[in-house]
């Protein structure tokens, strides 16, 4: 047995710990790795520690996961970039173990290391394991080679880099999907390093052979590709290869590769350029807007407003508003929330008589469909419309479908409509607001839902603070403090928790004169539930109150809640005791 | 391939009718012993390469089986030894490792049962040597991984190992007078960690008198864990699990909704059908069984309690409740019965290799569809025409509800499937052929062989080939013994590229091969 001193105890145990039986002791020593590597010392971490780990392959993935990242900082502990190679064999094996999230973070980890190695170093040890890599007898071992190739690449001489390129149009047409869909994943990244020329002629024929694959899932990947690809191509090549890829798959048979297209659609575009877009791209766009899949045109559609920047006014009104008009009344509710979710960003683009005369009918059909989330969504920008056309035109049919909405049988619906009044007050302004949407402020305040209720309380602080206290005082705080006799002692509740949200922003004096008598007041209730939340209002009270308040009728209060029968009230008040006396101590 | 390439040479023409042999048999009942109910099989299947066999159980197990025979043998030189001695091998498997997948359940909110029976098993694509497999039952699929571990055992260590296992508090460190606490299993209090902070400076040299422990023994033994863990998406009981050929989806089929998931992530699932009437008084037919198609990562086949089988295409739309294609066979006119549309439905669907062609079972026949003709099947093969007239016995006695399976060869020139009395039927299904065999889940297969040279009753259309044989007259087999419900063999599995058929008779593995 070994003899340990007593200082090297903690240390002792944590490598130690590194084989115990418990997975949460082991994964702590993984995690504390650089600790271990530092008390070993730079040689000893490099040929004890590291073939240790090497061989630490078959733990646990929540602990190989740890090891794989600690090891893509270890570079420091192993005594510099000079011996950064030796991290490579336990990152290698770590790249062949079968969950997929250990394998990614060891190419991660790799990546890292490959980057601050000596290029000597990358030829010599990098890329030697990278062609084992992509030899691997498994796949797994082939599906992370595809990820370390923009690493090497760079640093090899010209017959490696001839050979690398080989190897990695050999990945591409791997017998496995899982190998092909990683090759097609890193491509883009590969690309990015390779020589023009070879770009063309090599890599153009890898990405043309992933477009066609038979499996959708690469080909999904490869749409990807068209992006990042075309951002290295000149822009005639792009147009030559990457344009015809890009309508291709828009009318791929897969409806989940359109899909993608359709929601990588900004990015094709930004790597085709702007003229091609104009006469290839919109005629593409067009037909996915118009697609049999409703998923895809749900993509379509949340990109509508993106994709009318690319273009002129003129083309967005020729082209994409008449598809707009049609999805306004798409069959799929789920459409026409993404749609609604977008749209208001079309106003700036078209202008506003365009807005008005073609838009504006859109918003007010989308503001009365039958499907509260899309209803939603358009009020959720509606600051973006009231910017081009003005509240006047819209309020008529807006308010309408706040109220009903306001009354919307769904609980979350009634949520989302509350989250939303201090952005419509702040729109509509104080006089709208006062006619028709403080009653509902209130209605919500005894709504059935625990959730409604506690969001009223927020809205009706939130609107102080748009309106102001002196609005508030008018407006909002009679009504409020009505509510407090209410015979429900759960409404009662609500009304305290307002009233403590209040207080802050109404500041000390109104606080004293209109809200403090009520709660008071209701340190008489006959539910010891609202005695004690009295309790712990006035505790939130003592701050904002001047301290001869809080003597003279905070504090008797408090003593005689502190002598109730119940013992919960008697808890909460001699809390609220104590921080009244801490406060009082601390000024002092 | 192997067995691929045999046919392929083979001279065109039907193919000699194969002669079974026995192989093995797994958990064989001595006599007088009584079966117990959680022993029962209930699920068989190969993996893609056909080293290895898993079977589940009714008491939630699953069993491992590998092949011995080839097992030691790299590829290249087992090429070499098929061509030295071709006839004399024949798959033979050893027990591998057993793990317990399912465990019975009961859900609260429906007041249901869950049983821990295992309704499928499915192999995934192996990787760096070790198995994956998907499990299911009536209702939560699972996701394994069986694997060899080495099993360590640490022979250096910095510390005493502990005295005591347990979690009593003991004191290390023999050498030091006021001994640190620590908890048992070396776990010390969070204080003693505090000077392990960056700011507490090492020697550069390190410190030489810690060591890294030291694993001696390197045993291996198999463990299975449960990766990943599917549930809450079926209302109704799965009937059946299918791997895509892109090696990341699968499905999973009830009686009206089949799901789409990826094997990555276990908390979501997409629905891609749903034959589940707005009022479920409408309800007229259900889900019997689903599988992807072995090549074609967008086309999945299903079939109905209707005796239907329907192709979708993924690719069509995300919602594939509007089937690519229909498979029906034109229903026969007058002959209608109480029980016709009973015994129309299919209990189970199999893709044969190529993807062209599907086995479909039904309770009396085999019927052998290709994917290109909806008009109705290629070929029909009756399994046990001599029930007919009891029918309503089978009904009675609900055995008419059983559901057997049915599988192809690797190289798609016969079928085989099971029945009562512990038999199975092995069909040639190649232009041409008459192959029908009967055979016995037993070390005799051919015990009960009744081999009649039976002229298929042709179609008088050429093209469609259907093809009635094999039907026998009599409830009574060749030794005269009445026929058994209660034995009956509803499981089996053909080895991928191999002629050998793994079947369950009751809790009894029988291997067999030609």
């Amino acid at each position: 047995m070994a003899m340990i001193d007593e200082p090297l105890y903690p240390i002792a145990v944590l490598i130690d710990e590194l084989k115990n039986e418990d997975i949460q002791l082991r994964l702590n020593s993984i995690r504390k790795l650089s600790t271990i590597a530092r008390a070993l010392g730079e040689e000893r971490t490099r040929k004890e520690l590291i073939p240790f780990l090497s061989e630490n392959n078959d733990d646990d993935d929540e602990v190989l996961l740890a090891m794989a990242e600690e090891l893509g900082v270890f570079i420091p502990y192993v005594g510099g970039v000079e011996y950064a190679n030796v991290l490579l064999p336990p990152l290698e094996t770590l790249c062949i173990v079968e969950e997929t999230c250990v394998r990614d973070k060891a190419v991660e980890s790799l990546c890292r290391v490959g980057a601050q190695m000596r290029e000597q170093d990358l030829v010599e040890f990098f890329i030697p394991m990278l062609k084992r890599l992509a030899a691997g007898e498994w796949f797994t071992a082939r599906v992370s080679s595809c990820g370390l190739f923009h690493i090497a690449y760079p640093s090899a001489p010209e017959a490696l880099k001839t050979e690398l390129r080989t190897i990695y149009s050999q990945l591409c047409q791997d017998d496995m999907p899982m190998v092909r869909r990683s090759a097609a994943t890193n491509l883009g990244k590969f690309a990015a390093t390779i020589e023009g020329p070879h770009l063309k002629v090599d890599i153009m024929p890898m990405f043309n052979d992933l477009t066609q694959d038979d499996q959708d899932s690469v080909r999904l990947l490869a749409v990807e590709g068209c992006a990042a690809l075309g951002k290295l191509l000149e822009p005639q090549d792009c147009v030559a290869h990457i344009l015809p890829v890009i309508v291709s798959f828009s009318q791929d048979k897969s409806w989940r590769v359109r899909y993608m297209v359709a929601n990588q659609l900004y990015e094709l575009c930004e790597a085709v350029g702007p003229e091609p877009t104009r006469s290839d791209l919109v005629p593409a766009y067009v037909r996915l807007l118009r697609d049999n899949e409703a998923e895809v045109r749900i993509a379509a559609a949340g990109k509508v407003t993106k994709f009318c920047r690319i273009l002129n006014s003129e083309l967005a009104i020729q082209n994409i508003l008449p598809c707009v008009k049609e999805l306004s009344t798409d069959s799929s509710q789920h459409v026409r929330s993404a749609l609604a979710s977008v749209i208001m960003g079309m106003a700036p683009i078209l202008g506003k008589d365009a807005t008005i005369e073609q838009l504006l009918p859109i918003f007010l059909s989308l503001l009365k469909d039958e499907f509260p989330d899309v209803r939603l969504n358009i009020i959720s920008k509606l600051d973006q419309v009231n910017q081009v056309i003005g509240i006047d035109l819209l309020s008529q049919s807006l308010l309408p479908a706040i109220v009903e909405l306001a009354e919307d049988r769904h609980w979350r619906v009634r949520l989302a409509i509350i989250e939303y009044i201090p952005l419509l007050a702040s729109q509509l302004g104080v006089g709208f607001f006062d006619d028709k949407l403080g009653a509902l402020c209130m209605q919500w305040l005894k709504d059935k839902v625990y959730s409604i209720r506690d969001a009223a309380a927020n809205n009706v602080k939130r609107l102080a603070e748009e309106f102001g206290p002196e609005w508030a005082l008018q407006h909002i705080v009679p009504q409020v403090l009505d509510m407090i006799n209410n015979p429900h002692y759960l409404y009662r509740m609500t009304i305290l928790q307002a009233i403590s949200l209040l207080a802050p922003v109404m500041g000390a004096e109104i606080t004293c004169s209109n809200l403090l008598p009520v709660v008071i007041n209701a340190s008489k209730d006959r539910v010891p539930n609202i005695k004690f939340n009295v309790a712990k209002v006035l505790q939130s009270l003592i701050p904002i109150v001047d301290q001869s308040v809080v003597e003279k009728t905070i504090r008797p209060c408090l003593v005689e809640l502190s002598e109730d029968p119940d013992v919960d009230v008697r808890f909460f008040a001699a809390q609220a005791l104590q921080s009244s006396d801490q406060l009082t101590m601390m000024s002092s | 391939m192997n067995g691929c390439d045999e046919v392929a040479t083979a001279p065109a023409g039907p193919p000699q009718p194969l002669e079974w042999k026995f192989s093995q048999v797994f958990g064989e009942r001595t006599a007088g012993e009584e079966v117990q109910e959680v022993d029962i099989i209930s699920a068989i299947e190969f993996d893609k390469t056909g080293d290895h066999l898993a079977t589940g159980d009714r008491g939630g197990r699953v069993v491992l089986f590998e092949r011995t025979d080839t097992k030691d043998h790299g590829a290249s030189r087992r090429d070499l030894e098929r061509m030295d001695y071709p006839i004399n091998r024949h798959p033979e498997f050893r027990y591998k490792t057993e793990f317990q997948s399912h465990e019975p359940e009961f859900d609260y909110l429906k007041s249901l049962e869950i049983e821990e029976k295992i309704n499928k098993i499915r192999w995934c694509q192996t990787a760096n040597g070790a198995q994956f497999l998907l499990s299911t039952n009536d209702k939560t699929i699972k996701f394994w991984k069986v694997q060899e571990k080495k099993l360590k055992k640490i022979s250096e260590m910095n510390l005493d190992p502990p005295k005591a296992v347990g979690n009593g508090s003991m004191a290390c460190s023999s050498n030091s007078n006021s001994p640190i606490p620590c908890l048992a299993n070396g776990g010390s209090p969070d204080r003693s960690y505090n000077y392990l902070d960056n700011d507490f400076s090492f020697p550069p040299g390190g410190l030489p008198s810690l060591r890294l422990p030291v694993v001696t023994s390197q045993e291996t033994n198999l463990v299975a864990r449960c990766r990943r863990v599917y549930a809450h998406a079926h209302d109704y009981h799965i009937n059946s699990i299918s791997n895509n050929s892109d090696g990341e989806t699968f499905i999973s089929a009830d009686d009206l909704r089949i799901n789409l998931w990826n094997l990555e992530i276990s908390n979501q699932s997409f629905n891609i059908v749903d034959v589940k009437p707005a009022n479920m008084e409408d309800l007229t037919e259900v889900i019997t069984s689903a599988e992807f198609h072995p090549t074609h990562c967008n086309m999945l086949a299903y079939s109905s309690s209707k005796g239907s089988i329907r192709l979708i295409d993924l690719r069509q739309s995300a919602l594939c409740d509007s089937h690519a294609k229909l498979f029906e066979e034109p229903e026969p006119t007058g002959s209608r019965s109480f029980f016709t549309e009973i015994i129309a439905s299919i209990s189970d669907i199999k893709f044969a290799k190529d993807g062209r062609y599907i086995l479909s079972r039904d309770y009396m026949t085999l019927k052998l569809w290709d994917i290109n003709m909806d008009s109705g099947p290629v070929a029909t093969f009756q399994v046990h025409e001599y029930l007919r007239p009891k029918l309503c016995d089978l009904y009675e006695n609900d055995s008419i509800f059983d559901k057997f399976e049915c599988c192809l060869s690797g190289d798609g020139l016969r079928v085989a499937t099971g029945s009562y009395s512990n038999l199975f039927r092995v069909f040639g299904c190649s232009p041409g052929s008459t192959e029908a065999t009967t055979l016995e889940a037993s070390k005799n297969p051919m015990r009960r062989h009744v081999q009649t040279p039976s002229r298929p009753s042709r179609s008088l259309s050429s093209i469609t080939r259907v093809v009635r044989r094999g039907a026998e007259t009599s409830g009574v087999d060749a030794n005269g013994n009445a026929f058994d419900f209660t034995t009956k063999l509803l499981h089996l599995a053909w080895h991928p590229t191999e002629n050998s058929i793994a079947c369950a008779a009751a809790n009894s593995l029988y291997m067999y091969y030609a």
